[in-house]
């Protein structure tokens, strides 16, 4: 399998508090990784670090053969990962579809003065990205509300609706933060088919969950942080297994007999 | 133009393009009607097309891109003292018209990125009170670099300034045509104004619905999901800076070339503040909005304070209030009703950044009727 990210020795540093401390993971082409771990464990510092959110004090970030630029999001987007929010982060005010065209701006090069002098070439790229948003609409599911403004919708349409607009911007990688948050048991089943839907159509995935169901029966691969250390990476049955991962979430020295549920 | 059409009442809704004709009519017959009740609001109506300009500057500021500027009429100045450098008996230059004003506008749109550098993470409140402080910084430049080098010429500001000459045609002369009729140039002046105001609606409407307007409007919304999907959101603030502050370059060039003369006295904050005052009033975002709350809120005070003077008069014997401090009670009585009854302005914002259109008439599926 080919490696398509490669997190080395990733430290990050709130003043005294170290939310990270010399995690590295490697994730592969193909697969749905998961990272999981208790409240305050450092997901989502990862992730923000990851996204160019933050800059981490040691360690780098390899992704498809590339370090990773710290620091700028915009161009971590533009070297192919993409991202949502754990609270969910729309533009309130446009509608469903202007949502997923700007998630386009990236991948489209009208520059100010082919706009103003309305050229064919900038009118057939504002086409062609309207175009290529109903289809991502259409492939969350939610092209009836091209026309809502995004702040109107269902929660779970927000989601599906931030899904849509990370894809716009055409990654390799697509980092979920806590997808199935908030949502009943209908809507986790669909969006559980939306993340194989995306693998399937060749998007890696990091999911970071809590919802342990979905990320047992999700993820190829597993990574479990505790207190800003990895404390295993495996695959989903043996992550189950892992001593240490136990004791994580259930707190003390738990020894568990073979086989229980974590 | 859609935006406009559909904002005309009973007609816009249900027949676009008759509403579309009237407005049309409007701009081109307002000043045959202004003139009616004396040449004076001929003149207010070219002073109101000059603030339509700003507004509309400052609109894509403001409401689209989201960032709150107070310091805006600095742009306006730095326009109309650019027109007056160029082209008047000061510096005894006078280079024609059509080089001295894109002279202005680019100039203005240097000073917007000299003000957007700095002001890059700051927003809201804090990008308020820096914007204002530019503003201020420009006008007291104005006023004070008269020595040791005299450049502006102080409080006094630049005389006699060239009038717009068009094509070796100088509209500040009447237009006699045959014997008969003799077009005063006020209406000269209204037409001119009014060209350079469709073009900025044309220009600015372009952008909305662009990738750019979208990237605006995503920062607006919320910078850091705008960073997470990608926008270089130091590029496209400073592309929104300079972009707004060079229609404000344009209005201060036409307003300089029209009015002959420009002073500090003419970029104060109350200036800034009436100009932001229209777009919140007409509706923030939403270009028709920010066209018709500038219009009303040009033309309100002064019907205003000519009506006031002879009624205190008649009523008094004599004025009580001075018209220009009535002027600022106005807009600020018309703020208070405006946020109490209408919070989101006249026309609330419904702005669109796509044309679904383009794209649902052929391709998608059932809801192509909309």
């Amino acid at each position: 399998m080919i490696t398509l990210l490669e997190a080395k020795n990733i430290t990050k540093r709130f003043g005294g508090l170290t939310a990270l401390s010399d995690v590295s993971l490697t994730i592969r082409k193909g697969e749905v990784y998961g990272l999981i771990g208790p409240n305050g464990a450092g997901k989502t510092t990862f992730f923000n670090v990851l996204t160019g959110a933050y800059t981490a004090e040691e360690g780098e970030i390899v992704f498809g053969g590339t370090e990773l630029p710290a620091g700028k999001p915009h161009l971590v987007v533009a070297a192919g990962i993409a991202r949502t929010f754990q609270n969910i982060r729309l533009f309130r005010e446009m509608t469903a579809l202007e949502n997923v065209m700007a998630g386009h701006h990236i991948r489209s090069r009208a520059n100010p003065f082919s706009i103003l002098l309305q050229t064919r070439q900038a009118k057939e790229e504002e086409r062609l990205i309207t175009e290529r948003a109903f289809e991502l609409l259409k492939y969350v599911g939610i092209e009836r509300f091209a026309d809502t403004v995004s702040k109107n919708l269902s929660y779970g349409d927000q989601r599906r609706l931030e899904i849509a607009r990370a894809l716009a911007t055409e990654p390799q990688l697509l980092a979920l933060d806590e997808p199935a948050a908030g949502m009943n048991a209908t809507e986790t089943a669909k969006l559980r088919e939306l993340v194989q839907t995306i693998r399937h159509d060749g998007v890696t995935v990091l999911l970071i969950e809590h919802d342990v169901k979905l990320v047992m029966g999700l993820c190829d691969r597993l990574a479990v942080l505790d207190f800003g250390r990895k404390i295993a990476e495996d695959v989903p049955a043996e992550v189950q297994r892992n001593d240490a991962v136990i004791a994580a979430y259930l707190g003390g020295h738990a020894k568990p007999k073979k086989g229980a549920p974590a | 133009m859609n935006e406009l059409a559909l904002a005309v009442p009973y007609l816009g809704k249900r027949h676009p393009a008759a509403a579309r004709w009237v407005v049309i009519a409007i701009a081109i017959g307002a000043p045959l009607i202004a003139v009616l009740f004396g040449k004076t609001w001929v003149r207010i109506l070219d002073f109101a097309m000059l603030y339509v300009m700003l507004a509309i500057g400052l609109n894509l500021v403001v409401g689209f891109a989201g960032l709150l500027d107070l310091g805006y009429i600095a742009f306006y100045a730095v326009g109309a003292y650019t027109f007056a450098f160029l082209a008047s008996p000061h510096f005894d230059i006078h280079l024609p018209f059509w080089l001295v004003l894109p002279a202005g506008a680019a100039c203005a749109a240097v000073a917007g990125i000299i003000l957007g550098l700095p002001t890059l993470r700051l927003r809201g409140d804090y990008l308020a009170i820096v914007t204002l402080g530019f503003g201020e910084i420009v006008r007291i430049f104005l006023n004070n670099l008269n020595h040791p080098v005299n450049i502006t010429n102080g409080p006094q500001g630049i005389n006699m300034i060239d009038p717009l000459v068009l094509f070796g045609w100088d509209i500040s002369r009447p237009l006699k045509i045959g014997d008969e009729i003799t077009v005063n140039s006020l209406f000269l002046y209204y037409y001119v104004f009014l060209a350079f105001v469709v073009l900025s609606i044309i220009l600015v409407q372009r952008l909305q619905v662009s990738r750019v307007g979208r990237a605006w409007a995503a920062i607006r919304d919320d910078e850091l999901a705008a960073k997470a999907i990608g926008i270089n959101t130091r590029n496209m603030k400073l592309l929104a800076f300079s972009l707004g502050a060079t229609f404000g370059g344009v209005s201060g060039g036409l307003f300089a070339a029209f009015q002959g003369f420009v002073s500090p006295e003419s970029f104060s904050l109350m200036e800034s503040i009436a100009v932001l005052t229209m777009i919140v009033f007409g509706g923030m975002g939403n270009l028709a909005g920010v066209i018709i709350g500038a219009l009303a809120l040009t033309a309100l005070p002064e019907v205003l304070r000519y009506v006031a003077v002879p009624v205190q008069q008649a009523v008094f014997d004599r004025v009580i209030l001075d018209p220009e401090v009535l002027r600022m009670l106005l807009l600020s009585l018309a703020m208070i009703f405006m946020m109490l009854l209408r919070p989101a302005g006249l026309i609330p914002a419904y702005s669109r950044y796509s044309r679904p259109e383009l794209v649902v008439g052929k391709a998608a599926s059932g809801e192509a009727g909309k």
